[in-house]
């Protein structure tokens, strides 16, 4: 289980310039919605996002959190 | 994860064109985003064969370590991995997909 407020902060980390919103999709902790809007994602492909964002969250993403549904954007694209 | 997981998963890639590895079977998906995933394919009119982790547990984490993703369903075309739930919806949706993976016409 873990705190949407630990995945920001994580995330934060990662994407320092990012905008997150991340939401607990059953209340139990452990099912979230993520959505990244971040520089970072230019010239990247669907997959290699969200690796990045797995990087991101590291052991958290293999032991206390069951599933993330992913948003990802660039700030252009968050823009359109 | 063993040489012999490593095998049977790379047996298991190369002799299908479509490879599922998902929760549950086609019939009876015992996870949203693994139900999802079987929808999605067999719209896009993929043949797929599919791979129920949650009766072999070496396979269910050996998958996540053969493609460095830590989540289930996880998708495989011409032997490489695609995505997972999230990615084969949005390429569903864009028409990838079925660029993909329909049958040649």
């Amino acid at each position: 289980m873990i705190e949407p407020s630990e995945i920001e902060a994580m995330l934060r980390a990662a994407f320092p310039d990012g905008r997150f919103a991340v939401r607990d999709l059953t209340g139990t902790k452990d099912h979230f919605d993520a959505e990244i809007v971040a520089a970072e994602f230019a010239s990247l492909s669907l997959l290699e996002r969200h690796r990045l964002v797995y990087a991101a969250l590291g052991d958290a993403m293999k032991q206390r959190i069951h599933a993330l549904t992913l948003k990802t954007h660039t700030p252009e694209e968050a823009r359109r | 994860m063993n040489d012999q997981v490593k095998k049977q998963i790379e047996d298991t890639i190369r002799s299908h064109r479509v490879v599922l590895f998902m929760k549950g079977s086609r019939q009876f998906p015992q996870c949203g985003f693994s139900a999802r995933a079987v929808e999605a394919l067999k719209r896009a009119g993929a043949t797929f064969e599919t791979v129920n982790v949650l009766a072999d547990n070496d396979v269910r984490e050996g998958i996540k370590e053969f493609s460095n993703w830590p989540t289930i369903p996880q998708v495989y075309v011409d032997g490489k991995f695609l995505g997972g739930s999230d990615i084969i919806l949005s390429m569903f949706e864009s028409g990838e997909l079925q660029r993909l993976v329909a049958p040649p016409h």
